[in-house]
């Protein structure tokens, strides 16, 4: 009994040593705050990567993919139909993306995915990245009359603010406008060459365009560019054996771009926009505008081909690295377009199947289970995260060593406990000495400097978790706050694309902290204590 | 010596008893680098129960190591310590560490109170020390009326809650004969009692000591340099130079 009251009494007349805790306060809060940001940042990460790839990836290694995948998909449920809850077949091949900003083209290197549009959205998140609203909730490549969100739609603000007023008239009212303008520049060129038969030809002229260009050149050039592309078009009719031909009625004959388009695609907004420092997205081509893809044939050795494109939509999953790099298209079309369907038996040819599982499923389970079935040499079968499993591991690397890092500042803490301990055990001989003359065990007088370290331990950690937990769940308030303060972002959302700092509060890591800085304060008057232990009573009497 | 509230077995005077504590060829060193210092060279003595013996002898006579040892406090290089007969100074520490609890009371020059206690919990100190948390919970109230009793009867009544810094001399050597009473002792070790105060309320320690021993019966070996204050014991033992000294 003893013990707990004189842990009791020293903590109330020892200010001192409630310095040495401070210092496990602050660690304790800093670790809680620092993992419960990572832990947010690596989780909005997680999410995205996942909302953009399926569970589980299936694909050949060859560029020409397999045929049938119906027949894959068959056996893939045969294999593991119990926990499968929706699958697609996609086509992915590396290509160019062409258009023309202000009479330059500019050419970006892309993923060039074909998708099926009525059954993407039930593998991924990819509907939800979509800018018009009847496109998140379901895909279309036809281009829409207009209405694209001008805000983000991701953002959770009450009143997003209007980053992006050029997507106010994109859609069919552009795409009219455009070849309206487009026509009447052409019938004054046409005009100009009547006067002067000696002008230069067709194709200097479109890249002089420019010069003549009216309030929007941009647009402009876009016509220019559908004009060039136009003859290209015509030559695809003459391919031989189109086992398609009837469905494509736009063949041999002129199209009216004011009323139709091409091939609906959906770029990454990172490759048709950037972010300027206001914080508004400027964009180099919108939906209605059109574009050249130029990619390989499925043939060996693969042949480079080109065709144009109508922008339907922008996808953004805020992961850079897709935005600026994925470009979805109808998968009907890309197998057409590359000559993966067989035109004997009519199978097309795919690249991967993604495939979503069930809630709960065992990700790991299911791909060791499709891999027995399917030969390692001609499938790779992986899961989302062993497709990302380097970057998700250099954040959880970082994790770790920032933790360890977190930790040694407690330790470091620890130090300073053992030193105050070791001067309130000289400063406590006497008492010491009595206590023991009254009969106190050598375990008991341990027992008190133990506890002592136990408290201490148990109030650092407890003011700590109270500080962590309430920057972590005022950290936006506080980013806030300090940006007033100093004037400057803290946290740019056009870096990170998130509107604020996520955080998570894992409670089994927050017990870990809390239990591993209790842990370090015992261990550090451990040696104080067994030194009391160990004191002569006689000599403990005898100290002045 | 009849009415003995603390439960002392009344002197028997039988010669065929066993002492309740007697030391016998008890030999002590201490070393201080390279030199020895005999201490104790062989001392024999016993107390009887309900004696009250004076152990006199100059600074350095080793008086004070001697009541250590019987305190259980330290260890001899031979010799032996025993209690009603049975051998004490071989115990296993734990058993010790029970006896120095529960047999032994000590007191001392210096008082040796807690500081951060109050009066009334350093004389509780010693039945905490005993009792685990729990036990405690159960016993409190009993032994805080047991502890208020012995302050108020040493005069203390109205500094149940004053720390020992706000205490005088006096009050506070009173305060540390309550805490080795109220475990109940069978000898009460007192060490120079008086050293620290002056003549008047050094007489009222020794008062209340000799009240101790006549109304309760209880066994006491007082330690002095003072020849006035042995002469208030029942019997005087002269140390001198390590040994007993016949008076």
């Amino acid at each position: 009994m003893y013990k707990l009251l004189l842990c009791w009494r020293y903590l109330r007349t020892r200010y001192i040593a409630l310095a040495s805790v401070v210092s496990v306060t602050l660690g304790v809060a800093t670790m809680i705050v620092v993992n419960a940001v990572m832990a947010g940042f690596s989780h909005e990460m997680q999410t995205r990567i996942h909302g953009i790839l399926s569970d589980i990836v299936f694909e050949t290694h060859s560029l020409s993919g397999f045929q049938d995948p119906a027949f894959h998909m068959d056996e893939i449920k045969k294999a593991a139909g119990d926990q499968i809850a929706g699958m697609t077949p996609m086509v992915a091949v590396p290509a160019m993306l062409s258009f023309q900003v202000r009479g330059q083209w500019v050419t970006r290197q892309i993923m060039f995915i074909g998708i099926d549009e009525a059954t993407h959205a039930g593998v991924s998140d990819f509907g939800r990245y979509l800018q018009h609203p009847q496109n998140r909730r379901q895909l279309s490549f036809a281009l829409r009359d207009g209405g694209y969100d001008t805000v983000d739609s991701q953002s959770d603000a009450a009143k997003p603010a209007v980053t992006r007023p050029a997507l106010e008239g994109a859609g069919w009212q552009h795409r009219r406008m455009r070849v309206e303008r487009e026509r009447a520049w052409r019938a004054r060129q046409e005009a100009d060459r009547a006067r002067a038969p000696a002008a230069d030809g067709d194709e200097v002229a479109a890249g002089d365009t420019p010069s003549a260009a009216g309030d929007r050149p941009l647009d402009q050039q876009v016509g220019a560019l559908l004009a060039a592309t136009a003859p290209a078009d015509e030559s695809a009719a003459s391919r031989p054996a189109d086992p398609f031909k009837a469905a494509r009625p736009d063949e041999g004959r002129t199209m009216d771009p004011a009323r139709e388009q091409f091939t609906g695609i959906v770029p990454g907004i990172g490759l048709a926009s950037f972010r300027d420092t206001s914080g508004v997205d400027r964009f180099l081509v919108l939906p209605g505008d059109d574009v050249k893809v130029t990619f390989p044939t499925a043939g060996t050795p693969p042949k480079a081909v080109s065709d144009t494109f109508t922008i339907v939509d922008f996808y953004e999953s805020k992961m850079s690295e897709y935005d600026s790099n994925f470009v979805f298209v109808p998968i009907a079309a890309l197998q057409r377009m590359r000559g993966m369907i067989d035109p004997e038996s009519g199978l097309a040819s795919v690249n991967s199947i993604q495939i979503r599982l069930k809630e709960g499923a065992d990700l790991d389970r299911v791909r060791d289970r499709l891999r027995q079935v399917f030969p390692a040499d001609l499938y790779a079968v992986s899961t989302w995260r062993d497709k990302q499993g380097p970057l998700l591991s250099a954040v959880d690397m970082e994790m770790s060593v920032l933790n360890i890092l977190l930790f040694l500042i407690i330790a470091v803490a620890g130090f300073g406990i053992l030193a105050i301990f070791f001067m309130i055990v000289v400063e406590k001989t006497r008492d010491i000495g009595i206590l023991k003359s009254l009969g106190a065990r050598a375990s008991g007088i341990a027992g008190i400097f133990l506890g002592y370290g136990l408290f201490l331990g148990l109030v650092g950690a407890g003011a700590g978790l109270a500080l962590g937990l309430a920057i972590v769940w005022n950290i936006n308030r506080i980013r806030a706050g300090v940006e007033w303060l100093t004037g400057q972002r803290v946290f740019d959302p056009s870096i990170y694309y998130f509107f604020k700092i996520p955080t998570i509060v894992e409670p089994f890591t927050i017990l870990w902290i809390v239990v591993g800085a209790v842990a370090i304060a015992v261990a550090a008057s451990v040696l104080p204590a067994l030194r009391a232990a160990r004191l002569h009573p006689v000599e403990a009497l005898r100290h002045e | 010596m009849s009415s003995a509230t603390l439960d002392q077995p009344a002197a028997s005077g039988a010669p065929t008893a066993p002492a309740l504590l007697a030391v016998h060829g008890l030999r002590k060193h201490y070393r201080s680098g390279d030199r020895t210092l005999e201490v104790l060279r062989g001392v024999d003595f016993a107390v009887e129960a309900g004696e009250f013996v004076a152990v006199v002898g100059q600074s350095g006579s080793g008086k004070s190591t001697l009541l250590h040892l019987m305190g259980l406090l330290d260890g001899a290089d031979s010799g032996t310590i025993a209690l009603d007969g049975g051998r004490i100074d071989d115990l296993p520490a734990a058993r010790r560490d029970r006896l120095r609890n529960t047999a032994i009371g000590m007191v001392f020059q210096a008082y040796h109170l807690l500081p951060e206690l109050d009066a009334l919990d350093n004389v509780l100190a010693p039945l905490m020390v005993r009792h685990g948390v729990l036990e405690w919970l159960r016993v409190r109230g009993a032994a805080r009326a047991e502890a208020r009793a012995l302050l108020e009867r040493f005069g203390l009544g109205g500094r149940l809650h004053h720390k020992p810094r706000q205490l005088s001399g006096g009050e506070m050597q009173r305060v540390a004969i309550a805490r080795a009473l109220v475990t109940r002792p069978r000898v009460l070790l007192a060490d120079e009692p008086t050293g620290n105060l002056d003549e008047a309320t050094g007489g009222e320690i020794l008062d209340t000591l000799c009240d101790l021993n006549r109304r309760d019966g209880l066994s006491i070996v007082l330690v002095t340099h003072d020849a006035a204050i042995a002469r208030r014991a029942d019997r005087i033992v002269r140390l001198a130079a390590g040994r007993v000294e016949d008076a």
